[in-house]
């Protein structure tokens, strides 16, 4: 098996788990000891927290009120259906890969039928809580700003949606409401670690998967020959934080793109595309060819796609899954109208 | 089978033109017609794939093959051509 990613989704069954007893039996069910501290901290640790509970919605969410937990928990399947169904609806939602969500149930028979359905699915039987928190996919590296509020930047998302799904007419136009501003930047050294964490985290649209330490940010950041750029994205309901990062190295007749990637949480904005087009247009300004490296890493397809959509061809490749695209500049795509770009850069 | 109906009917349900009169003709290119994003583009491709049980190749991942609802057809008849599949 490859490196482990880093768990970003904690899924809690309710009875027995977070709480003793069963609640449909009896609304005198008693939180467990430390429960509410160790959601705290991985809260805290940006990691977010759902439920896959067997239970009545309605009195598990008010329950979860009672105990002033709800506002942790985002996207709650609370119903009598199976747990992998629960798991994988959780999944969709977020919008994150199946082997980065931990599930935690007391009941060996909904571990299991959540492992035979999803593999990659981290199953830990409640009896270990206490021990979550010394987990080492539960311990990231750092904690940013991003880290911190990340669970209100999901929630902020589900807000955006109702208001999409609300809206009737064409998403462009409803996309225009949002007012997104999308900013272009050069990495200062406050972005270093939000940058390593966007290396580590990012899987869809991530050109290379390579993962640079703060220390190998930090060098490029300084280089002449590089160009480092962080990008964010912002709309009226508040920020997305900073969701997009590039790595240029600057030769004598061309640019290569080195690492492109941007955050899944912003995919459906259209910004990947953006941060393309931006660039493209700074090669062409320097008359430059511009060269990106890509490298099929088995979860990056939607990578490989842009690049090609968007007018790169193949150049060379190793036959290894190592490409070197080239785009000749002719043709780039403009921004779309709904998104107010700012280059700080 | 009549894949083109089918087409049609994904594009017009995924992209959205400024106004309920714009209609797009087989030999548009949706993708000039307005901003698409990499999701879409994945989308489609991925419609591609499951509806037609096929797989694309790199070398056929491009606007040459994907930008238009007529360039879509040929793609998929000559890959289902080479699969030897009757429908």
């Amino acid at each position: 098996m490859g490196k482990q990613v880093e768990v970003k989704c904690v899924v809690w069954d309710l009875d027995h788990t977070i709480w003793d007893g069963v609640l449909i039996e009896s609304n005198d069910v008693s939180l467990k000891p430390g429960i509410v501290q160790l959601i705290d901290t991985l809260d805290k640790r940006g990691i977010l927290q759902s439920i896959a509970s067997k239970n009545d919605h309605d009195l598990a969410m008010e329950k979860l009120k009672e105990f002033g937990l709800d506002h942790y928990f985002i996207y709650p399947e609370i119903h009598w259906n199976a747990k992998s169904y629960s798991i994988e609806q959780i999944q969709k939602n977020i919008n994150i890969g199946m082997d980065s969500i931990l599930f935690v149930d007391d009941q060996e028979f909904e571990l299991e039928e959540v492992k035979n359905t999803h593999k990659t699915v981290d199953c830990v039987n409640s009896s270990l809580y206490e021990t979550l928190l010394d987990h080492p996919r539960l311990n990231p590296r750092f904690i940013t700003i991003d880290s911190v509020r990340r669970r209100k930047m999901y929630q902020d998302d589900i807000i955006r949606k109702q208001a999409e799904t609300e809206y009737r007419g064409p998403s462009e136009q409803f996309l225009a409401t949002l007012n997104m501003k999308f900013s272009i930047a050069y990495a200062g050294q406050e972005d270093l670690k939000r940058a390593e964490e966007l290396t580590v985290r990012t899987n869809q649209l991530n050109a290379t998967g390579k993962t640079f330490n703060y220390e190998e940010l930090d060098q490029f950041r300084q280089s002449d020959a590089h160009q480092l750029l962080v990008c964010e994205l912002e709309d009226k309901y508040g920020s997305y934080g900073k969701i997009g990062l590039a790595l240029i190295e600057q030769n004598a007749d061309h640019w290569r793109l080195e690492m492109m990637l941007m955050s899944c949480r912003v995919i459906s904005r259209g910004v990947g595309t953006v941060l393309l087009s931006y660039i493209m247009n700074e090669a062409k300004k320097h008359n430059k060819k511009l060269l990106a490296d890509f490298r099929d890493t088995g979860r990056n397809r939607m990578m490989n796609v842009s690049f090609r959509f968007s007018g790169f061809k193949e150049h060379s490749s190793d036959d290894q899954g190592n490409y070197v695209f080239e785009h000749d500049l002719e043709k780039i795509m403009s921004y779309p109208d709904y998104i107010d770009v700012r280059c700080h850069a | 089978m009549d894949y083109r109906a089918e087409i049609r009917n994904f594009i017009g349900q995924n992209i959205s033109l400024d106004n309920d009169d714009m209609t797009i003709s087989d030999d548009d290119n949706y993708f000039e017609l307005r901003f698409v994003n990499s999701l879409f583009a994945m989308q489609l491709v991925d419609f591609v794939e499951q509806k037609f049980n096929l797989t694309i190749e790199n070398d056929e991942l491009g606007l040459e093959n994907f930008s238009t609802v007529n360039n879509l057809v040929a793609l998929i008849d000559s890959k289902i051509a080479c699969k030897g599949v009757v429908s």
